[in-house]
């Protein structure tokens, strides 16, 4: 009861926010302001993780199947498509639900306690629309870049893990990661990114906007709102998956 | 002038405004007092249609607002100022681009024209050399200054005040009493303002209504108040020393 209660406000939620803004050069403005502040500086840490998973992956890939029926190409194609496929859209995406939500989450609930959402509504600003629009866009629009630069930094990882193990040498991996190539999974790793950027913006925005009582339910409604979207976010990926793979 | 009539709000069982009739006039700083609890933040929320009412009318001039489409409340919204309890300055934004917002949003004017009109309302509020500030780094009294500027700069013809000198030293709130009344007799606004602090009653109070648990208790001007023998609006205006040595 309570769950149908949350998916209809938040939906009512999002009829207000996807209208047209007041006043195109101030979207335009908190635009360009949230590519930075939910995309160029989550660049970091994306990078940091996908350099290691890439590492780790062609490791563990490389460990585990030491068969001389197998040929050592097969690693760098594994990596490949493990980077493709699920961890530089899913775990990305669940590690900036941490990081992207509960910024989020807590800004706009923040602004809910210290009443400037009720100042934007009496000056007959659609705060919806106002505060949220532009964090959706920027996120949709920057993370499928991160995407890119996820797997392309991934399989560095994996690259240099070759050179510095010698397991197999980097020749063959080159040669895996070109192999048998399937674009369409770029299609499908990109296309769960953008929903996935649309989930980890627009539910902490909801929690945000409805957070009530104190700075303590601010931190509460947020840690909700990182919860929720992950949730939601394997979720899809199965959907999608089932959807696009099968 | 803005007009109350029969106004009733619940919040589940708890009914908050009981009835409430009132006239605010023009030009004069109208007063809303009445205890910690007694409704008053729920009127003024209500008048400005961030509550939806139960039951009664409010008139902004003769345009009736609690049963307007969103579109013509956005039109009356732009014509009035509000000054929240805490200021709600936005905290990404400095002082300038706080009091530029309204002006950005609604206006198609050039970025030297806002600069201008920013300058006046900061100027106005006695706020110069903070511009590029944030809230967070000005004091209290000087964000309650930011808040007044913004919310006069769109020229509104109706100003709304919470508590604007609650957490503030006995001297700046005087500060800001007198503030909000210049600017409401230099632009002939409609100002509502609620407060419990018994010196702004004194200075600023031309029309004055009591809130007491939730129903309109008494009305009148700050030189009647002294006067009354009601008996709930004595206990609320003497309950300080200073006050019943003032009386005596
Ligand atoms: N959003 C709300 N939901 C439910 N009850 C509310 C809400 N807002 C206010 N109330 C209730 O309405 C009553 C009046 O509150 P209000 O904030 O108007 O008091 P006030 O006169 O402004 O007090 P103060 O001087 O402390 O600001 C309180 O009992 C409060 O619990
Ligand atoms: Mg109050």
């Amino acid at each position: 009861m309570k769950l149908l209660y949350h998916i209809g406000h938040y939906f009512l939620l999002m009829k207000r926010v996807f209208s047209k803004p007041e006043k195109a050069g101030v979207f335009f403005r908190l635009f360009i302001r949230e590519v930075e502040m939910l995309g160029i500086n989550s660049l970091g840490i994306v990078i940091i993780i996908s350099v290691f998973m890439g590492a780790v992956i062609t490791l563990q890939t490389a460990y585990n199947i030491e068969s001389p029926l197998i040929p050592d190409y097969l690693i760098g194609l594994t990596a490949r498509d493990s980077m493709i496929l699920e961890f530089s859209s899913t775990i990305v995406g669940l590690i900036l639900a941490g990081k992207v939500g509960s910024n989020v989450a807590s800004e706009i609930g923040t602004m809910r306690m210290s009443e400037q959402i009720d100042a934007l509504e009496i000056m007959g600003v659609n705060s919806a629309n106002h505060l949220i629009l532009p964090k959706i866009a920027a996120a949709v629009f920057i993370n499928p870049f991160l995407n890119i630069i996820s797997i392309f930094v991934g399989l560095i990882g994996g690259y240099l893990a070759i050179l510095l193990s010698g397991t197999i040498s980097p020749e063959q991996y080159i040669f895996g990661l070109h192999f048998a190539f399937i674009p369409f999974y770029i299609t499908y790793s990109l296309v769960k990114t953008v929903l996935f950027a649309f989930v980890i913006t627009s539910v902490p925005a909801y929690h945000g906007y409805y957070a009530s009582g104190g700075a303590l339910e601010v931190g509460r409604s947020s840690t909700r709102a990182v919860v929720y979207s992950s949730i939601l976010i394997l979720l899809i990926n199965v959907i999608v998956t089932q959807l696009m793979l099968a | 002038m803005i007009e109350l009539k029969n106004i009733s709000k619940s919040f589940g069982t708890n009914q908050v405004l009981k009835g409430i009739s009132a006239y605010f006039e023009k030009g004069k700083t109208n007063l809303i007092i009445g205890q910690s609890g007694s409704g008053k933040t729920v009127l003024l929320k209500s008048i400005i249609g961030l509550h939806d009412i139960d039951e009664g009318e409010i008139f902004y001039g003769d345009r009736e607002f609690s049963k307007m489409p969103i579109k013509g409340k956005k039109e009356i919204r732009k014509e009035l100022g509000m000054l929240f309890q805490g200021g709600a300055l936005f905290d990404s934004s400095t002082v300038e681009e706080n009091v530029r917002f309204p002006l950005d949003m609604f206006t198609d004017k050039t970025m030297e024209e806002k600069s201008d009109r920013v300058n006046y309302c900061l100027a106005k509020v006695n706020l110069v050399n903070a511009n590029h500030l944030y809230p967070s780094e000005i004091s209290g009294g000087m964000q309650k200054r930011v808040a007044i500027a913004r919310a006069i700069s769109l020229n509104p013809r109706y100003l709304f005040c919470d508590e604007p000198n609650s957490g503030l030293d006995p001297r700046t709130a005087i500060v800001i009493d007198q503030l909000i009344k210049e600017l409401t007799v230099e632009f002939d606004m409609t100002t509502v303002i609620n407060t419990h602090d018994m010196n702004s009653v004194i200075e600023i109070g031309d029309k004055i209504i009591y809130i007491y648990e939730g129903e309109k208790w008494w009305e009148g001007s700050k030189d009647e108040i002294l006067k009354t023998d009601n008996k709930e609006l004595n206990d609320f205006v003497f309950a300080s020393d200073l006050m019943r040595k003032f009386r005596d």
